[in-house]
């Protein structure tokens, strides 16, 4: 048994080195170390743990067989889980974080004695009130990471769930939950306790069923962020440092993610809560488009337009991730490469379902990092380029943002795509993106429209290359 | 006057706060997948807390109410450590560079 003072100073290493964990992935390098950094704090915290409580009797014996079964599970998830689905896979570990929380909060008001906070009914004030802060982000947490889970897997639909009185029904909760706290920490009232769960439950599912699939970017961002705030509220409750600054740590960058996501859309973040984006604008974009003259062409265009090209860029999108079309894309690039044409990759901020998915995805085909650039980096090579190549993405790329206000995208930073000399635009058909509106690129006369799947598209000009 | 413990850990959080916002937005955008895997990972250090729960029944009886949570949070928390950092060690493996020869 070593002592408390000790084991706080121990618990103060691992949380530096988590701060470095986070540090490393400034830049790929530094990123593989940095994982270890973090292993190692993990590994500290939880052998001065074992050491602090000093109890090596049957009781650790089991905690051990559930730390292995645990273990082995996220080991094996971890193992065989495919790039494409690690939307899901996040907003899944973002639920158990959330379901810990609680789960470790009722333990500790149930036996308040084992973390010296007291007795049953008599928790020391501050204690309960941390320990009903941490439980109920943490109940939120939960059950708006199994919506978000849902809908990314598809189970539930991606499309928003609005009904009358939303607003004024999560309001109503809200401010319950603050009441109810309030009660709990007056009465300790067991009933309350139980009572501030079911409705924090309630809450976190009701808060993200109106969220579309479209800025799911957000709502795993945000949830990330939640799930750091109900580890510190538990640090709090366990006067544990690393917990704190764990929490701390991982709440804000959650919310810095969010940021940047709802920049990248041009939305506020309270628009993205308010949830129902992609069901409403649907309405006005029938009756004002007429048709207008498309081109379409097939591989065989295609490749002569790239064999003739110096350069080409390349835009993903989700649907490059759905039609799984990354390794065939990453073949095409290589046949290219080969014709010395020069290849770069543009990524939005939010491409795909997750911040920095694109880049994980093109990672994994084998595409080199610095080939792959952001927005910023790389909106002003668009207007030297030959051909922009544009695969799964489509709102994205859609000027209508720079020019017309009426438009719900108006603002939201996009890619300059309609300035290259030619566009090639992978599409399955001209149906419009998750914001709902049509894209101006389609209608370009430098755009050639490749109707098809993504995947079975690209072969196909590699093939005619 | 003495300083209640609490006002400490409370400066703790907050400046942990402000470390959090400035490492993470020097995160390069290409790993902010591998950072919301590895804040995932990290958060679960949770399991601090699932491990007190879990060994706070007595010796004669291990399996209480409260300690039954206990464990159940501790396999929680372990599939989120061990598949998160696991995950964000294999998608950061992924991350090549151009090589200079081809």
């Amino acid at each position: 048994m070593i002592s408390a003072n000790l084991s706080a100073i121990f618990y103060l290493i691992s949380g530096i080195l988590f701060i470095l964990a986070l540090r490393g992935l400034s830049s790929p390098e530094t990123s593989r170390q940095g994982n270890l950094f973090g292993i190692l704090g993990m590994t500290i915290a939880i052998t001065v743990t074992f050491l602090s409580i000093g109890n090596f009797s049957s009781g650790f014996v089991v905690v051990l067989i559930f730390l292995l079964i645990g273990g082995l599970i996220g080991a094996f998830i971890a193992y065989k889980i495919p790039m494409t689905a690690m939307p899901e896979l996040v907003a899944g570990f973002h639920s158990l974080v959330g379901l810990a929380a609680v789960f470790v909060a009722i333990s500790a008001f149930l036996n308040p004695e084992a973390f010296n906070l007291g007795s049953p009914g008599k928790i020391k004030l501050g204690s309960l009130i941390e320990m009903s802060i941490g439980a109920a982000v943490g109940a939120i947490t939960f059950s708006g990471s199994i919506i978000a889970f849902l809908k990314l897997q598809g189970i539930m639909s991606g499309s928003p769930i609005t009904f009358r009185g939303q607003h004024a029904l999560n309001a109503i909760i809200l401010t319950l939950i603050i009441v109810i706290t309030y009660m709990l920490c007056s009465t300790q009232s067991p009933n309350l306790f139980w009572i501030l769960l079911a409705i924090s439950f309630l809450i976190g599912f009701l808060l993200i069923i109106p969220i579309g699939g479209a800025d799911m970017p957000v709502v795993i961002s945000m949830l990330n962020s939640y799930s750091g705030w109900a580890a510190a509220g538990i640090g709090f409750t366990l006067e544990n440092t690393a917990l704190i600054i764990t929490g701390a740590l991982v709440g804000s960058s959650g919310a810095i993610l969010s940021y940047i996501m709802c920049k990248g859309m041009n939305r506020s973040f309270f628009n993205v809560i308010m949830g129902g984006f992609g069901a409403t604008d649907q309405s006005n974009l029938s009756q004002s488009k007429e048709q207008r003259p498309v081109k379409s062409g097939n591989a065989d265009d295609a490749a002569f337009l790239m064999k003739n090209a110096s350069s080409v860029i390349i835009v993903p999108g989700y649907g490059m991730a759905v039609a799984q079309a990354q390794h065939a894309l990453r073949e095409m690039v290589d046949t290219l490469k080969k014709n010395d044409i020069k290849v770069s990759y543009a990524i939005h901020p939010v491409a795909g379902r997750m911040p920095g998915h694109m880049n994980v995805l093109l990672a994994e085909a084998n595409v080199p990092y610095d080939e792959v650039f952001e927005l910023e980096e790389i909106n002003n090579d668009f207007a030297n380029a030959d051909v922009a190549f544009v695969i799964g993405a489509n709102d994205v790329t859609n000027p209508v943002a720079k020019t017309d206000p009426q438009s719900p995208i108006y603002g939201m930073p996009v890619l300059d795509v309609e300035k290259c000399k030619s566009v090639l635009f992978v599409k399955r058909s001209l149906s419009p993106g998750y914001a709902g509106i049509d894209n101006d690129l389609f209608y370009k006369e430098n755009t050639l429209m490749l109707f098809s799947d993504a995947k079975k598209m690209t072969e196909d000009i590699t093939k005619n290359l | 006057m003495e300083i209640d413990p609490f006002i400490f850990r409370l400066s703790i959080f907050i400046l942990s706060i402000f470390i959090g916002y400035y490492v993470v937005w020097s995160v390069t955008p290409s790993l902010h997948t591998p950072l919301m895997s590895v804040t995932n990972a990290i958060s679960s250090v949770i399991i601090v807390g699932a491990i007190i729960a879990g060994l706070s029944g007595n010796s004669s009886s291990i399996f209480n109410i409260s300690s039954l949570f206990g464990f159940l949070a501790i396999s929680l928390a372990a599939i989120n450590i061990f598949g998160g950092f696991l995950v964000t060690q294999r998608m950061l493996a992924m991350y090549k560079k151009k090589k200079k020869d081809k």
